[in-house]
């Protein structure tokens, strides 16, 4: 008999396949898990709702089906902790902000139907930056998650709630959303994969938009096979999404089955490295790097020559289209509302609304964004913006006839102690330095662990990225480094993760 | 700032005499689309407060817009018809502002990029022919619709208000004009016809209903004035709200007369929106706010730009009906109507309803009497539309056979409308019910011809002596005797033949 605490630590490849041959039952899986929530999530703090009974409710439903004989789903029994920012008809969805707190949506995200048909197991609904804006989760209304590596640091974000549960064994599967780094960086810090699938390829009905043409629905995981898992039973064209896209879902899973890079072109972007990053960062990516060649790949440097302007670009588009898109935050149908004393106008309630319900961060963003969009400065800030996205999509197309896969540092540094960079945003938004050109050019991109940096012992993501729809070379490359440095190091990376006190895991109920 | 000189409307005449108008006209149609522009909610008029919304046209965080291939359609049928010339691609915009009608605080619009750009129509008033430039035909979706209650029923000074998103969604077709110079004192009479001509277009296009009551045809009138001969236009001022094709042309009519007086007083015309009200045909200063507004238009991310492909155009435009300029000219010399006649029956409405009741078996003359006298006035009475009457083209058809055999007379016929028009069934029905047919039985007719001569002897001997016209005084005795319901002419000819044979 397998305890509980060993159950949590099996891949969700292991539990799918255990689940299916009856080995173990989904509510066994799921009972485990909401008790390793139970005692580690006062500490790490990467739930915003557990949802037991919903949960345990899925997983005896699961068990039936076996039991009867039923056709099982891709992941059946497997649970998963869900990013706040989808909507949910049986939990709350608040995106992180009071404007939000308590809101029961109507509807399920395509996103949930479709993990509720794989019949993975919903374990509740994970911390993020408020409306997936951050790189720390800081900016959470409802305060910050911790890194399981160090409760002391930031796990990433915005995605970080779901990081830090699927790094603290409280799941072994994460679903998180990437705008702008936001699955990719946290997966670095916190030593997982992190997917930011092709643009259109995961639907973003019923994602809580922040910015809809970058927001991209994507998995967090241990391994790079449970990641291909996930990527598969989430994606697919959706008639709900006009962006969606309607081609085939890249062969993910078989490309994580097969780990070979021998005679793949990787180039290095010489952009994404130098100046500003952590020795320890190099360090391990130079090490990535060398493992890939003396797998057999072909290493060349490529260069990008505008991705210095994606940040800046970044920061007009995002902002540009989180200020019309958060506008409908406004008192009058749902979530928070202020002032409404029975003289106030309208007016008068959404401005108070907005006032106490959203944070600092997001009311800089709202006014940047209608700065950029306010006529008179369109074109000089959110079209020359446009215009600079269409430089980097050159520049990604012009490398990806070169070589067939580019890889960089996932970012400049490790996981930094939470309260660093908080009063600074411009420090806060250089977290995102390399992720951000997938996202404003729409293509692939993974992060895979490549090691603790040599001088804090932190993880270190390697980021591959991809042509748009060729998804399944991230699988290959992220695989062949999984295998090669799990061999080298004789077990899996995350058993390194000692930042959660196993006194205290040890002795139940703490805190709930 | 000092206060505007006072000033009077200058009457319209000594207004157009010193004064050349232009205007301009931006026209929103509701499509008649089976579902919303972008969710699959029903597209229906009155029905109960926020029952055909979902979490796409109520904005709900997460939901996303799916375009819906019908709209698109019927804009460019619409498009085609306005002679556009093919735009190969469109995007939709949004406009962002706040509003509580609006579930997101911004409307899926079209800015730079819309569908259809570049058309015409030509319409007709006062016998003149005027091209109407068209700038642009754009889709939208509708907001939803607020209720201010409280004493004022506008949103100044309601207790609270109350918003029905049922509206929410439904596409919205934006027809904008160039600016329409050179008409002169036929300003006001342009640009109804206008109107007018977008209506039957519209609703020959079966893209919509356009009922103007109902709010599925709006109109905004732009007029501005200056001085004859002068080398520029006038600033123009906007009136909304102008919600009958009367009032179209009330409100350029009024404006004109308005903007005259400001200017006949030394006074400048304010660039600015202005309400119509259709209770004293004058329009009031709008809040001028709405001028300062910046909708920060950006192109929607959440869809994909349309490109329609020719091939598809090009079944849509084998597919169009013929359109009402055809179909006037047609229907003109199949029903042998004079150009008096055809502009009667257009300012009534009347037209299509005279086609199908001479489809129905009517005589043109017949059916075009009954819909522009009898019809009409009873229309006026109620203040409906002669199409909104309680009656079809072919009960006004069976109406017409039943005078034509003789089995009614026309003030029988009267009273079989009034019955059909309550709701009391077809025109046999109602004949049937009331007793109204003419009486035919010659026996029953002869038996009053009888008495007639033999209650007025001295008459039916003036008869005798070939004093024929005195006939009407025995014919008016039958016809008491009878109730009314014998035909006078048949009557007269049974006391004739019944005097000729006695002598």
């Amino acid at each position: 008999m397998n305890t509980a605490s060993e159950l949590t630590r099996w891949t969700a490849a292991e539990m799918a396949a255990a689940v299916a041959a009856g080995e173990v039952s989904a509510v066994e899986l799921t009972t485990a898990h909401l008790e390793r929530i139970a005692r580690t999530d006062v500490q790490v703090r990467a739930f915003l709702h557990v949802a037991r009974d919903s949960a345990l409710a899925a997983a005896s439903a699961v068990d039936a089906k076996r039991a009867s004989g039923q056709p099982l789903g891709s992941l059946a029994g497997v649970p998963l902790a869900l990013k706040d920012v989808f909507t949910t008809a049986d939990m709350p969805t608040t995106c992180g902000s009071r404007i939000l707190a308590g809101w029961q949506p109507p509807y399920d995200a395509t996103i949930v139907n479709r993990l509720r048909s794989a019949d993975v197991v919903i374990l509740g609904k994970t911390n993020m930056d408020e409306f997936a804006m951050g790189s720390s989760t800081e900016n959470s209304a409802f305060g910050p998650s911790h890194n399981p590596w160090d409760l002391s640091r930031v796990p990433g974000g915005s995605s970080g709630g779901s990081a830090a549960a699927v790094a603290a064994y409280q799941a072994p599967l994460g679903i998180g959303t990437d705008t702008g780094g936001s699955i990719r960086q946290p997966a670095a810090v916190c030593g997982l994969v992190g997917v930011k699938p092709t643009y259109g390829g995961s639907s973003r009905y019923g994602l809580v938009a922040f910015a809809s043409s970058l927001d991209t629905p994507g998995p967090l995981t241990r391994t790079v096979l449970d990641a291909a898992l996930l990527h598969e039973a989430i994606s697919g064209h959706d008639s709900c999404d006009s962006t969606s896209l309607d081609a085939p879902v890249p062969r993910v899973v078989a490309a994580a089955k097969n780990a070979d890079v021998a005679g793949l072109r990787i180039g290095v972007v010489a952009e994404l490295s130098g100046d500003g990053y952590a020795s320890g960062v190099l360090t391990r990516f130079n090490d990535a790097v060398e493992l890939l060649e003396s797998l057999g790949a072909k290493v060349t440097e490529v260069s990008c020559p505008h991705f210095g302007y994606a940040l800046p670009a970044y920061y007009l588009i995002a902002p540009s289209e989180c200020s019309s898109n958060l506008a409908r935050f406004d008192a009058m149908r749902y979530g928070l509302r202020i002032g409404d004393d029975g003289t106030a106008s309208a007016e008068q309630v959404m401005s108070q609304t907005r006032a106490a319900g959203f944070g600092a961060e997001v009311k800089r963003r709202i006014m940047l964004g209608t700065y950029a969009l306010s006529s008179g400065y369109y074109d000089a800030y959110y079209g020359k913006a446009q215009q600079v996205r269409t430089l980097i999509a050159g520049d990604f197309a012009a490398a990806f006839e070169q070589v067939d896969v580019l890889v960089s540092p996932t970012t400049p540094t490790t996981a930094f102690p939470i309260g660093e960079r908080a009063d600074n945003p411009m420090a806060m938004y250089l977290a995102d330095l390399c992720t951000i050109p997938c996202n404003l050019a729409g293509n692939a991109a993974l992060s895979v662990p490549c090691g603790l940096a040599p001088e804090d012992r932190l993880p270190v993501g390697l980021q591959i990225m991809a042509p748009v729809l060729a998804d399944d070379r991230l699988y290959r490359v992220g695989a062949a480094v999984e295998g090669a440095l799990d061999q080298r190091r004789g077990y899996r990376f995350l058993e390194d993760a000692s930042g959660i006190d196993e006194s205290d895991d040890a002795t139940g109920e703490a805190g709930r | 700032m000092t206060a505007p000189p006072t000033s009077r409307p200058v009457p319209f005449d000594d207004a157009i005499s010193s004064y050349e108008p232009v205007i301009g006209l931006e026209t929103h149609v509701e499509l008649g689309t089976t579902a919303k522009m972008f969710c699959g909610c029903p597209n229906q008029f009155g029905a109960e407060p926020n029952s055909a919304v979902c979490p796409v046209c109520l904005g709900l965080p997460g939901s996303l817009p799916v375009i819906n291939k019908a709209a698109i359609e019927f804009t460019i049928r619409i498009g085609l018809a306005l002679n556009w010339s093919l735009a190969t691609w469109c995007r939709f915009a949004r406009k962002n502002y706040f509003y509580p009608d609006m579930p997101k605080n911004f409307q899926i619009s079209q800015s730079d990029e819309p569908l259809c750009t570049d058309g015409w129509l030509d319409v007709e008033a006062a016998g003149t022919v005027t091209r109407i430039g068209i700038e642009r035909v754009h889709l939208e979706e509708d907001t939803g619709k607020s209720r201010h209650v409280g004493s004022s029923g506008r949103i100044h000074g309601a207790d609270y208000s109350l918003v029905d998103y049922n509206r929410a969604g439904i596409p919205l077709v934006e027809v904008v004009t160039k600016p329409i110079p050179g008409t002169g004192a036929l300003a006001p009479a342009v640009a109804r016809a206008f109107v007018t001509e977008l209506r039957d277009l519209m609703r020959a296009l079966g893209v919509s209903d356009v009922r103007m009551e109902q709010g599925s045809l709006r109109c905004d009138v732009n007029t501005s004035i200056a001085p004859s001969g002068s080398a520029h236009w006038g600033k123009r001022t906007e009136t909304k709200n102008v919600n009958s094709l009367r009032s179209v042309e009330r409100a350029v009519r009024s404006e004109i007369e308005r903007q005259a007086g400001v200017l006949v007083a030394g006074g400048r015309v304010v660039q600015e929106t202005r309400h119509f009200h259709e209770d004293s045909g004058t329009t009031t200063s709008g809040r001028s706010k709405e001028e300062a507004q910046d909708y920060r238009y950006f192109p929607e991310p959440d869809l994909v730009p349309v490109a329609p492909s020719p091939q598809w155009v090009e079944q849509i435009r084998q597919a169009l009906p013929e359109l009402p300029a055809a179909r006037r000219a047609r229907l003109q010399s199949e029903l042998g109507l004079s150009d008096r006649d055809m502009a009667a029956l257009r300012n009534a409405g009347a037209l299509d309803l005279v086609a199908e009741t001479v489809a129905a078996g009517a005589s043109p003359e017949q059916a075009r009497n009954w819909w522009l006298t009898e019809l009409s006035r009873r229309a006026n009475e109620a203040g409906i539309e002669l199409g909104s009457l309680h009656i079809t083209p072919s009960q006004v058809a069976r109406i017409c056979a039943l005078v034509e055999s003789g089995e009614l007379s026309n003030k029988l016929a009267r009273q079989v409308l009034d019955g059909v028009l309550a709701g009391q069934g077809s025109p046999d029905q109602v004949v049937a019910a009331r007793g109204l047919a003419v009486v035919t039985d010659t026996s029953v007719l002869a038996a009053a011809v009888e008495d007639a001569i033999a209650a007025y002897p001295d008459i039916a001997a003036k008869i005798r002596d070939g004093k024929v016209a005195a006939a009407g005084a025995l014919v008016g005795a039958v016809m008491k005797a009878t109730g009314g319901q014998a035909d006078a002419a048949t009557v007269s000819r049974l006391i004739l033949e019944r005097l000729a044979s006695s002598s």
